[in-house]
């Protein structure tokens, strides 16, 4: 299916405009993540009202008392409490204004948004964590060999039914 | 598994290509809503789950009912590199977070360069 945006909606490119800004500061061109062929649709196993979601966010969200993120390629992750307030909640980053995202962390991590889809019964429950990492991780490889895996395996393990990625 | 992303950056989830994308028109950093904005935080949320049952073929990206309230695409086109410098170190957004991840886990942990198993998740 093609993903052209609707004409309707002004999306602003940042695939041009990464490029032509780092074309002006004289840097090498970033190579974004480029997968031409579709990958399979895996088709809801069970009504949504009755699935167990697991979040996945790459914004940089800590919780008090956790260690915080490098913002060089760090491949670690933390788990958050799903019950965890938002007061709790602390964002670090390298590449995105953070301004709101700190005076509310849920702008980039809607936990208490997916708390409140569990009280109207939209979905069955949540993970026992949400996981986050620092999305800003140059090496598609070991992304792709080091963290992911490893996300992957904690969600199973939670006995999860679904997983909302948000990126920043 | 079933995956569902929410994305602001049109060009770069359709280049990256994922099963299932849900559109919010914000500038970034607010994929999930505006600021101490619950309810339409809520809104965005609850028509993004809704794509888990109704889109179809894998690749789809679709828009949900998203307004900013303000003009904001001029600054993000602008040609500019918004990046802060890359510290190695573990960084926080206060000093009482470190301490408090010092406390917790110890000075080593909290403030230095570590390999990724071995920092703790929790």
């Amino acid at each position: 299916m093609p993903s052209t945006p609707p004409a309707d909606i002004d999306v602003v490119d940042y695939i041009a405009q990464t490029r032509d800004s780092y074309a002006a500061l004289g840097y090498d061109a970033y190579r974004w993540a480029d997968n031409p062929d579709p990958v399979p649709l895996t088709p809801l196993a069970k009504p949504l009202a009755e699935c167990r979601v697991a979040l996945i966010a790459s914004g940089g969200v800590y919780r008090t008392g956790q260690v915080g993120f490098t913002h060089k390629d760090d491949l670690s992750h933390r788990e958050v409490p799903s019950d965890t307030p938002t007061e709790d909640l602390r964002v670090t980053h390298f590449a995105y204004d953070q301004t709101n995202a700190r005076k509310d962390p849920n702008v980039v991590f809607p936990l208490a948004a997916l708390r409140a889809m569990v009280d109207e019964g939209r979905i069955g429950s949540l993970a026992s964590h949400a996981l986050t990492f620092m999305g800003g991780i140059y090496s598609q490889r070991r992304l792709s060999e080091t963290l992911i895996p490893t996300l992957r395996a904690r969600v199973e393990a939670m006995g999860a039914d679904v997983a909302l990625l948000v990126p920043v | 598994m079933s995956t569902l992303s929410l994305t602001s950056a049109w060009s770069i989830t359709a280049s990256a290509n994922p099963p299932r994308a849900a559109y919010v028109d914000h500038p970034l950093g607010h994929t999930a809503g505006r600021p101490e904005d619950r309810a339409g935080q809520q809104a965005i949320i609850r028509d993004a789950l809704g794509l888990f049952e109704s889109i179809t073929a894998s690749g789809a990206i679709v828009p949900v009912e998203s307004d900013w309230g303000a003009p904001w695409r001029a600054e993000a086109r602008a040609l500019m590199d918004h990046r802060t410098p890359r510290h190695d170190d573990p960084q926080y957004q206060t000093d009482a977070d470190r301490d408090a991840a010092a406390q917790r886990h110890g000075e080593e942990l909290a403030c230095a360069v570590c390999a990724p198993a071995d920092v703790p998740a929790d």
